[in-house]
């Protein structure tokens, strides 16, 4: 860990040591009265004097209960009861406490910032032979730019020329380099390893993935998170009665039940060091703001403090299935010879899946052979096929066309074809699951998830199929668009936790908001799945959703820890103020101590 | 109107989370956060008035932090 510190922090070092060597040669020379009050106001002075002139510039403002304020009120208390190394001791403490934090929290913030440095400062353009290199936000739309081994990926877009192999692991967390060559689109931020590409850009810089993530990360602090709330909350009130209470204890001892002035006066001085709820209202953001780090770290985007939070109590998952838990591609499983044949001819220019899927089984499929292509929606194609009437779809479309053929045994999803109105066989194909669904899975259970809920508008057998081979503990099928939003809602009644809704962003827009936390998967291309997800992860991987439970988990129970323990020793050090059994040094470990602790405990999480 | 501003000198978590009490009451702010974290300020507010308010705010830092100052994009 290397830390440098700024001209400001290194003058307060330089106090801190003058002032801690002369308070040791002061406490050495025999001197007693005012001599000895003088002596011990040198190092007082040589580090408190901007307390101080903070605490006056308050006072005028009418702010009293300001941090300096409480200092200096109670380090000059010190001083009046005749305290002296008790007053240098607190304002010595204190400034080192102050030093500790400005480091850590300066820290923290470069820790982040490193992390988003993944904004590229130029880009290349080519005009011609002519490369000019100029700022990524000048780039317009469709212009054509080269990346060189080495360079970071300047904006959103598509190879036209090279292949390479790009990084993703700052955006993705992801450490396996991507291939990719002509035709791949490619994203900003990625650096590119090997190769030469030349890529025409498809988006501006602005709205480029970098910018977006940039941006997300750089708001999600602004979404605070309750236990945050609950600190400034608590600070304003606890300040003040703190105050309030070290008055009474001060004056009203002595005035009415014959208590001896200067000792509860001291008890007071003790209340007042330790008012002071820096450690709270520091530690407690820092948390957040950490645990955020370290979600996008591992390509995990965290809109919210809040979200964050949420998202450590969640007890109940639910799934889209297709994109999310299933890959969206088909892969076909059995086929009879011609029909697959004929069904990739006749498919040869559909972009739906099962064409696709199907093309890519057969292999080269010759545009020629194939006139006269109409596609039937929700149920198939029809086409001529060198010179046949060729028929490739589902159940309904051999129905409707009166061809009699074999139902097929299997729950897969089956593509019938039929030649000049003859049933000739059919193609089975298989939606994939993820390969790491399975684990993901019996993670989110050990981790604690009750619940784990599939929908899908797919047929129950290959739903079954699909959850069966995942271990989801629940599956909805048949379902419409609308029917997810209504099902999230009937989850929404029964959960104890938190709901978190998992979807690939295209089309469940309204499902991500209804849930209490919406994760977007693979969403780096896709603005709707960004705006309208809590949470975004930037590859389609699974296993992610197991890590940033965890994550959110580590920062809850760090947040936790640095409340009960920084109130705890707070009041504790209070309550024995009163018996008198506390000194100006367990006030001074409650006030300084405690708060380099919990900052320390928070500092965890950059780590994770 | 939403936007974001740089605050500068802003060293104290206590005094971001009193400013942000302060702005927040400040008529016509719809919401606001000061981070200190990121040293930000996002603040939302009517567009209309949106200059008014403006000043508002940097009086509202000021009066909580007087070495405090918000930069301009």
């Amino acid at each position: 860990m290397k830390i440098t510190f700024s001209k400001k922090q290194k003058r307060t070092i330089i106090r801190i040591l003058i002032s801690a060597a002369l308070l040791l040669a002061v406490s050495f020379i025999p001197l007693s009265g005012i001599p000895k009050l003088l002596a011990f106001l040198i190092p007082y002075l040589i580090i408190g004097w901007d307390v101080l002139y903070s605490a006056g510039r308050n006072i005028i403002r009418g702010k009293v209960f300001d941090e300096n304020f409480l200092m200096g009120l109670a380090t000059i208390g010190a001083l009046v009861i005749g305290q002296y190394p008790e007053a240098v001791f607190v304002m010595l403490f204190y400034k080192t406490g102050e030093l500790f934090e400005d480091v850590a929290v300066a820290r923290s913030r470069q820790s982040i910032a490193d992390l988003m440095s993944i904004a590229p400062d130029t880009a290349n353009i080519l005009k011609g032979d002519e490369i000019l290199t100029v700022s990524p936000d000048e780039v317009p739309i469709g212009s054509t730019i080269l990346i060189r081994a080495g360079d970071r990926v300047p904006l959103d877009g598509v190879v036209i020329d090279g292949t390479s192999e790009l990084d993703t692991s700052a955006l993705t967390g992801e450490s396996i380099p991507r291939e990719v060559s002509a035709g791949d689109s490619v994203i900003s931020g990625c650096i590119n390893l090997s190769g030469v590409l030349r890529v025409k850009t498809e988006k501006t810089f602005g709205d480029s993935a970098v910018s977006r993530i940039l941006e997300l990360v750089e708001n999600a602090a602004a979404k605070k998170a309750k236990a945050e709330n609950f600190i400034s909350v608590f600070a304003r009130y606890y300040t003040p009665a703190v105050v309030f209470a070290a008055l009474a204890a001060a004056f009203i001892p002595p005035l009415f039940f014959n208590g001896v002035w200067e000792e509860w006066i001291f008890r007071a001085l003790i209340f007042l060091v330790v008012s002071c709820p820096c450690a709270l209202v520091i530690s407690i953001p820092l948390g957040f703001f950490g645990g955020i780090g370290a979600a996008s770290r591992h390509g995990i985007l965290i809109k919210g403090g809040n979200y964050l939070e949420a998202l450590a109590k969640a007890d109940t998952f639910v799934f889209d299935k297709t994109g999310t838990i299933t890959t969206g591609t088909f892969s076909v499983v059995s086929a009879d010879e011609k029909a697959l044949y004929y069904a990739a001819h006749a498919g040869v220019e559909s972009t739906h899946p099962l064409s696709v899927s199907i093309r890519e089984k057969f292999g080269y499929v010759d545009r020629n052979r194939v006139k006269n292509i109409k596609e039937f929606g929700g149920r198939g194609i029809s086409a001529e096929v060198d010179g046949h009437h060729v028929l490739s779809g589902n159940a309904k479309l051999m129905n409707e066309n009166g061809i009699s053929f074999e139902p097929s045994q299997s729950d897969s999803t089956t593509v019938y074809v039929s030649v000049d109105g003859n049933y000739i066989g059919c193609v089975i194909l298989e939606d994939t699951v993820k390969p790491e669904a399975k684990q993901a899975f019996t993670e989110l259970r050990s981790i604690g998830i009750r619940k784990t809920v599939m929908l899908t508008g797919d047929r129950e057998e290959s739903a079954k199929r699909v959850a069966d081979a995942v271990g989801v503990s629940e599956f909805r099928f048949d379902l419409l668009p609308q029917d997810k939003v209504s099902a999230v809602e009937e989850l929404l009644k029964e959960k104890h936790g938190a709901l978190v809704f998992v979807g690939d962003g295209i089309n469940d827009a309204p499902v991500l908001a209804r849930a209490d936390i919406g994760v977007s998967m693979g969403a780096l291309g896709s603005d709707a799945a960004i705006e309208a997800a809590d949470i975004v992860l930037m590859d389609d991987s699974l296993t992610r959703l197991p890590e940033a439970i965890r994550i959110a988990k580590k920062t809850r129970r760090i947040v936790i820890q640095n409340i009960v323990f920084a109130l705890g020793i707070k009041f504790g050090v209070i309550i024995l103020a009163l018996f008198g059994l506390a000194n100006m040094w367990e006030a001074i470990f409650a006030d300084v101590g405690v708060a380099v602790i919990a900052i320390l405990n928070s500092m965890r999480m950059l780590r994770v | 109107m939403k936007k974001s501003y740089k605050l500068e000198n802003l060293c104290c978590a206590h005094c971001a989370a009193n400013m942000e009490h302060s702005i927040k009451k400040i008529n016509g702010v719809e919401s606001a956060a000061v981070v200190f974290m990121t040293q930000k300020l996002i603040l939302e507010a009517d567009e209309e008035n949106f200059p008014a308010i403006l000043e508002e705010v940097k009086k509202a830092i000021r009066k909580v932090e007087p070495d405090c100052k918000l930069i301009e994009p």
